[in-house]
């Protein structure tokens, strides 16, 4: 078990588009026992299934893994910092490989490397009786064939892969706040329902699983809150005590700021219940958190909460659900708006003639209400400029392209000065719906693979 | 003397499928009671009508001066499924930024911007 200096956790990555070099620089200068990658949003595995069936050179996982290992690995292997990624997608045992190889070719061939797998229940979703959250008819409910449905995993099969001697674990499917949970249970030998140590823990977990939203980033505001260097900010830097407290910061010299305000934010982002916040290996209540200011960039975050953890086990399920076809064209100088309201007339009428079948239509004017539609203020000057974005969501890929058909008739059988995009890209894309149901813990078993 | 609530508080909006939480942090918690007095659900569903078509929750943490709002139906039917352009929402907690509140005049001086 661990005693003295605190256990220091990094984050690499909030999604799968983040910055790289924000990990670079944590593992290179963070002086990191654990760098943490979270790379997956809640369709991911339904669009990489799909992807995997159309393109057979698809790997099925993070597609920037190699740009990201390349980056962190000749620091991860000076110091010893062991890494816990969810990037492994649909395929972490290709990817434990992919990270295996990588490895070998930084001249550590040695590094003990494991794949968790077992969490996608795809074939069995249909017959556990469960509901979906979103409705609570049962999962058969379901219109459209599954395509896939994955449990979020705890951080258990972490724990025996770091036990096993892996330096480096690669999941699927895990619940955020638990890729940074494991490290601290085998670092300070916390079981699997000591709730009084996983419940800050996995609130710790929670501040980092954003990165860079806890150290500046989804926050400037100008004259409200405003952020230095906001072109170079760190992701975040826990350094955790065996009570489950942590220090949050970040490397010196970077951009961004750590302080009580990116603290709260980043603890209340995406929470609906604070005092239970449902994670597979604790509940984690917030209310009791004291948050304190040590410093430039360092907060500290004690006593919060935890509870047993509920005997299921929530999955995700994707399943197909259409096509949306979009489009967009634009207006400027005096009388926009008028141009642009008699677009929105004329496409109205386009589209009950071609006798569109759509099962939710938008017409927006950017500039004047297309953020937040009706709750938008009716605008005091005339704007200057306006653009028309048209979206449909249809149950037919020929249903959706009337869209972008009836804006390419607008060019030159519209309105006057009507600006448009030519060529455009893609305008149709497949609509993967995503819905959620809870199933028992004992449904779902998870499997270590050393590769 | 009526102003936005961005001069008492900061936001971020979160999502869940088709649920948005927009938790609502006071400045000083002397703000406090006039955020909890005044933005009650019924007043952020009718600031938001057109965009939360279900039921708004709210939940009080005083001590952290923090009220989380809690929104039902305010993704379109789902970030995958949302016509939205911004389908995360991530630009509500914005929205409530021109929420507007009485403020006594004692606590003006306080505000923040102008």
């Amino acid at each position: 078990m661990r005693r003295g200096a605190a256990l220091r956790i990094g984050a690499g990555s909030a999604w799968w588009g983040d910055r790289i070099s924000p990990a670079a620089l944590n593992a290179e200068r963070g002086d990191l026992d654990y760098l943490c990658f979270e790379t997956m949003a809640e369709s991911t595995v339904s669009a990489a299934q799909v992807r995997a069936r159309r393109d057979p050179s698809f790997p099925g996982y993070d597609t920037y893994l190699d740009d990201r290992f390349r980056a962190v690995l000749p620091h991860c292997l000076k110091r010893g910092t062991r890494i816990i990624s969810n990037q492994g997608w649909v395929n972490p045992v290709g990817a434990a490989r992919r990270v295996k190889t990588l490895l070998a070719e930084h001249g550590a061939p040695d590094w003990k490397v494991a794949a968790i797998t077992g969490n996608i229940i795809t074939d069995r979703i249909g017959t556990l009786g469960a509901r979906l959250l979103e409705t609570s008819e049962p999962v058969e409910s379901i219109a459209n064939p599954i395509i896939s449905a994955e449990a979020y995993l705890g951080a258990a099969p972490i724990v025996e892969a770091l036990k096993a001697g892996a330096k480096v674990v690669i999941t699927g499917r895990v619940a955020d706040p638990s890729l940074f949970l494991a490290a601290m249970m085998v670092e300070f030998d916390w079981d699997e329902h000591d709730v009084a140590h996983l419940g800050p823990g996995a609130g710790v977990g929670h501040l980092l699983e954003c990165g860079a939203q806890v150290t500046g980033g989804y926050f400037a505001d100008p004259g409200y809150k405003d952020v230095p260097e906001p072109w170079n900010l760190a992701f975040p830097i826990a350094e955790v005590a065996p009570d489950g407290s942590a220090v949050i910061t970040k490397v010196e010299g970077t951009g961004g700021v750590v302080n009580r305000m990116t603290v709260l934010e980043q603890m209340f982002y995406e929470v609906h219940d604070p005092a239970n916040y449902i994670t597979p290996d604790v509940v984690v209540d917030f209310t009791s958190a004291e948050i304190e200011e040590q410093g430039k960039d360092r907060v500290r975050v004690s006593a919060i909460g935890g509870k047993p953890r509920t005997p299921t086990l929530k999955v995700s399920i994707g399943a197909a659900d259409g096509f949306i076809g979009e489009d967009m064209f634009f207006y400027a100088g005096p009388g926009a708006l008028g141009r642009a309201r008699l677009a929105d007339t004329i496409l109205r009428e386009r589209f009950r003639i071609v006798g569109l079948s759509a099962e939710d239509l938008r017409i927006d004017l950017l500039g004047v209400n297309a953020i937040h539609g009706p709750a938008s203020p009716p605008p005091v000057h005339e704007p200057y400029e306006v653009a028309v974005r048209v979206a449909a969501r249809a149950k037919s890929r020929a249903e959706a392209e009337k869209i972008g058909r009836e804006v390419d008739a607008m060019a030159v059988s519209g309105v006057g000065h009507t600006g448009k995009r030519v060529p455009h890209g893609e305008r149709v894309r497949e609509v993967i719906g995503i819905w959620s149901a809870l199933v028992p813990r004992d449904t779902v078993v998870p499997e270590i693979q050393f590769v | 003397m009526r102003v936005q609530l961005r001069r008492l508080a900061h936001t971020r909006s979160g999502d869940k499928g088709d649920i948005s939480n927009i938790v609502v942090i006071a400045y000083e918690p002397m703000f406090y009671d006039l955020l909890r007095d005044q933005l009650t659900p019924e007043r952020v569903k009718q600031y938001f009508a057109g965009v939360i078509r279900g039921e708004v929750e709210r939940y009080e943490v005083e001590r952290l001066g923090v009220i989380n709002i809690v929104a039902h139906g305010a993704l379109g039917g789902g970030v995958s499924r949302s016509l939205c352009l911004d389908q995360y929402g991530k630009t509500l907690g914005a929205l409530m930024l021109g929420l507007e509140l009485d403020v006594p005049a004692s606590l003006v001086p306080r505000l923040r911007g102008d």
